[in-house]
């Protein structure tokens, strides 16, 4: 029998039944769209316009669109990729790793981070599929039969590893998201009113009865995914770092890189969790499961992945001076004296510094402060990938070539563009599909729920006044 | 009331002890009386001349395996502390029982500080520099010098005597306090009861855990990297964590088995035991992600300035390394690997302890690794020198933490998540 220590904060709170998730959550699916979401969706249109003009203009142009010049032929669009993928790591950490540490909390945000992931790879997928400038070609990534040509995949090129990365990645996380649906829709499909919904609902959950057959199956395919998905989640960035620490321009070819980029993008990850859920939980009243407990653990990854990030910072700098090496030296102090050190200290300001406030309990359980520091966070992992691509490559081993990036209009429609995209997939993702999982919930919820963390106190140390009294640890 | 477990050392182990520190120094002293007679003849062999380095004298093999053995067993005991924090910042239940193992794990602290410090500083106030560390030689620095070195003289900010040790006693300072602060509260905790016990010691973890992220780096850099001044990676310091981090959880895992087979650690069931073999697992394939990390992309560049460590280590010195370079990765990443890849494995006790035994050695061996070659160039070896200098830490080892294993009940009673750690169910 599993014992659940009297300390611990409740995960769901506001005495629920089993029925009351059930109703709770179903509730946003099968009412009728309010006007909030009618409005944050026709504005997440709008932008999704403007990202099909922007790729309109990128395709029928040319990449001569961009801001790209000789010198800086990578900058606008790989930032955006880094980025978005980054954003892209906390489903799977989530529900993988999570899994594994048993982090009971992770039950309630695990269902949205795992949407998030997925549309962020989407977006993330743009940039390097528009930057081929011909899309339609843009099969030839793969090791096809020579048959079809002149194909030669370049297996010695990181690029192409991250083909293979990303979609594996990509494929996994799509599976494993949607297998915990299945109960779930299977759920909706059972209380679904009209015909349509009977019909969709019914399809989604691809028959499922709920029988001992399909749970145990069930059990055992996430299983086998969760044990897929944990090294999916240090792989991916690990490949997307060697894109470029396998080069030899300073700067880029630093050992740290890998998993320095698997903690910034766990970093980042969980900043858009968060500016996600505070959003969600307070427009679809989710406050008993998404808790004040849940922000303060998520808040705790924050800190953990931000300061791993900042000492990664601290010793590539340090290393740089220690090398000896003239380049490297000078591609460290390009990037915080040189034309671009207001991004170098935009990514120090954000990355290291703001994150440490959460070390003030006070500040970890403000829902405020914790939506502020996330968009801090986002910006500044936005910065951290500009500030290494671009001052890497705008000044190199040739000082007559040195050389500025400024995007122009298309390069920044395209980047405000994926995140219309991005917020578009959300709210659909968050109207027609049930935003927590709730049989998950319900597993935790005789352990951890209010209800049960009060009978505790009385059953097992009634008799203790320090456990009944005792203040809240930090 | 859950009642203490008190261990008891026989007599007969702790003679046991004694007996490996003694026949370590006998062995070590038979090796460098070897040696010194045996010297001229063995340089000959490997052709010490043509590299332009004079001969290996037993002195400089003895410090190097020290130092080897400092280096080594101090990180396992750090790591005691550093797992002990990480349970109490993670809320962590299952781990109560096995906590005051990796308490005791850290009682080497003052010893291998002790000794640390005395190989660094001896060599340096009686010949003026450290045969370990080829930048506390004066002459490298002065412009004017032969042997005057650019790239080493530009680290002087850095690598200087005052700063150096300076640090090293900080280090050890740090993570010496950190840990008796940590045990107070425990052992307080076992008399007295309570919470307030337990929530200074999520505070004290989390200050301990700030210190260690920039003690842990800074300390390999300064061991470890400093040894090969020239070379430089940015992942090194956490590679020697991740070293130092499995060999302590193989030890951590092999203590507690042992314990329990001696008829201690009662409440210690497979699902601990499980628990732990997961993390065996998991941070052994954690080494691996790193050490291939750093490996592959030093390789993949090819570049001269930082290549020159693994060409040494790979086919240098007529490939004297090149042995150990894979039985590294066999015994560190395939053997843990393949075995403790199925549930069972984890879940009994001589799996583990083979695969725990097979670690510890192996990072010693990725330690010697790190470190010989950088010292002793192509004359390293396996002699009674190494075998005696490792014995006889061992049993220093053992003495002290067998000293930190009887100094509390081996439960912590009052601990708020000792219940949930006794029903743990994986």
């Amino acid at each position: 029998m599993q014992h659940v220590s009297p300390i611990r904060e409740p995960l769901v709170t506001g005495g629920k039944t089993y029925h009351d998730i059930t109703q709770d959550i179903s509730r946003h699916v099968e009412s009728k769209p309010n006007m909030r979401w009618a409005a944050a969706l026709a504005v997440s249109l709008f932008f999704l316009g403007v990202f099909l003009w922007s790729v309109y203009r990128t395709l029928w142009y040319g990449i001569g669109e961009w801001g790209l010049n000789k010198t800086v032929g990578w900058a606008w669009d790989i930032t955006n990729f880094v980025w978005w993928v980054g954003i892209g790591h906390a489903g799977t950490l989530i529900s993988a790793i999570l899994l594994l540490f048993r982090q009971k909390w992770r039950s309630s945000i695990n269902r949205a981070a795992e949407a998030m992931t997925i549309f962020a790879v989407i977006c993330a997928a743009m940039f390097p599929v528009l930057h081929m400038g011909r899309p339609w070609l843009a099969y030839w990534v793969l090791p096809l039969p020579n048959t079809f040509g002149s194909l030669w995949a370049n297996f010695n090129s990181p690029l192409l590893w991250d083909v293979f990365a990303i979609s594996t990645y990509f494929s996994v996380s799509l599976v494993f998201w949607y297998i915990g649906l299945v109960p779930d829709f299977a759920t909706i499909r059972d209380r679904a009113k009209g015909p349509i919904a009977k019909t969709v609902y019914g399809m989604l959950s691809l028959g499922w009865v709920g029988s001992a057959k399909h749970w145990s199956r069930y059990e055992t395919v996430s299983l086998i995914l969760a044990g897929v998905s944990t090294p999916l989640v240090l792989s991916v960035h690990t490949i997307v770092s060697m894109d470029f620490a396998t080069s030899v321009i300073p700067g880029w070819h630093t050992t740290i890189f890998p998993p320095y980029f698997v903690a910034g993008a766990i970093f980042s990850g969980f900043a858009m969790v968060l500016t996600l859920m505070i959003i969600t939980r307070k427009t679809f009243k989710l406050e008993d499961y998404i808790t004040l407990e849940h922000v303060e653990s998520m808040n705790k990854v924050i800190i953990l992945t931000g300061s791993i990030v900042g000492v990664a910072y601290i010793t590539e700098f340090f290393i740089a001076w220690y090398s000896g090496v003239e380049y490297e030296q000078y591609a460290f102090i390009n990037r915080a004296t040189g034309p671009y050190w207001w991004a170098y200290w935009s990514m120090m300001t954000c990355n290291v510094i703001t994150p440490q406030l959460f070390w003030f309990r006070s500040i970890r359980r403000s829902l405020t402060a914790t939506f502020i520091i996330s968009i801090f966070v986002n910006i500044g992992m936005w910065f951290e990938r500009f500030v290494i691509i671009v001052t890497s490559l705008h000044r190199d081993y040739l000082p007559s070539s040195w050389a500025m990036f400024s995007p122009t209009i298309i390069d920044i429609g395209i980047y405000v563009g994926t995140m219309g995209l991005f917020f578009t997939l959300f709210l659909l993702f968050a109207k027609y599909f049930p935003v927590i999982n709730m049989f998950e919930v319900k597993t935790i919820l005789k352990s951890s729920s209010g209800v049960a963390h009060s009978t505790h106190h009385t059953s097992m140390h009634a008799n203790d006044p320090q456990l009944v009294n005792h203040p809240k640890h930090d | 009331m859950i009642a203490e477990e008190r261990l008891i050392i026989p007599k007969k182990t702790s003679n046991r002890f004694l007996m490996m520190i003694g026949l370590g120094l006998v062995l070590l002293v038979l090796g460098i009386i070897l040696m010194m007679t045996a010297g001229p003849a063995h340089h000959d062999a490997h052709g010490a001349a043509a590299t332009g380095h004079h001969a290996v004298t037993w002195y400089e093999r003895l410090m190097s395996n020290l130092w080897l053995n400092s280096v080594y067993f101090t990180g396992i005991a750090v790591v005691g502390l550093f797992f002990t924090t990480v349970q109490y910042v993670a809320y962590a239940g299952w781990s109560v029982l096995i906590k005051r193992v990796l308490e005791a794990l850290a009682y080497f602290l003052p010893v291998g500080g002790v000794i640390m410090i005395l190989v660094f500083l001896l060599p340096i106030i009686f010949t003026g520099h450290n045969p370990l560390f080829h930048w506390t030689d004066h002459s490298l620095y002065e412009v004017d010098n032969a042997n005057y070195d650019p790239i080493i003289a530009g680290k002087a900010g850095f690598l200087n005597l005052p700063f150096y040790t300076i640090r090293m006693v900080a280090y050890f300072a740090l993570w010496i306090f950190f840990a008796w602060w940590l045990r107070k509260q425990s052992v307080a905790e076992d008399l007295n009861g309570g919470l307030s016990y337990y929530d200074k010691s999520i505070r004290i973890s989390a200050m301990f855990l700030v210190v260690f992220g920039v003690t842990s780096s800074l300390s390999a850099w300064d061991w470890v990297l400093s040894i090969d001044t020239h070379w430089f990676s940015t992942m090194f310091g956490w590679y020697v964590f991740a070293s130092w981090f499995i060999s302590g959880l193989a030890a951590t895992t092999l203590t507690v088995i042992l314990l329990k087979q001696a008829g201690y650690m009662k409440m210690v069931n497979a699902n601990h035991l499980h628990d732990l073999g997961k993390f065996v697992f998991a941070f052994s394939i954690f080494w691996t992600y790193i050490w291939f990390s750093q490996f592959m992309l030093i390789w993949y560049a090819n570049m001269p300035e930082e290549v020159g460590y693994f060409t040494e280590r790979l086919g240098g010195y007529g490939g004297h390394y090149t042995w150990i370079f894979f039985t590294n990765l066999v015994v560190n990443f395939a053997f843990p690997f393949l075995v403790l890849m199925t549930r069972d494995a984890k879940r009994q006790m001589i799996m583990l302890k083979i695969v725990c035994i097979v670690i510890l050695f192996g990072h010693w061996l990725d330690f010697y690794l790190m470190i010989m070659p950088g010292t002793l160039r192509g004359e390293s070896g396996f002699g009674l020198i190494e075998l005696g200098t490792a014995l006889t830490f061992l049993g220093l080892f053992l003495v002290r933490f067998t000293k930190g294993l009887t100094s509390a009940s081996l439960v912590p009673v009052n601990h708020p998540f000792l219940e949930e750690s006794i029903h743990h169910h994986v």
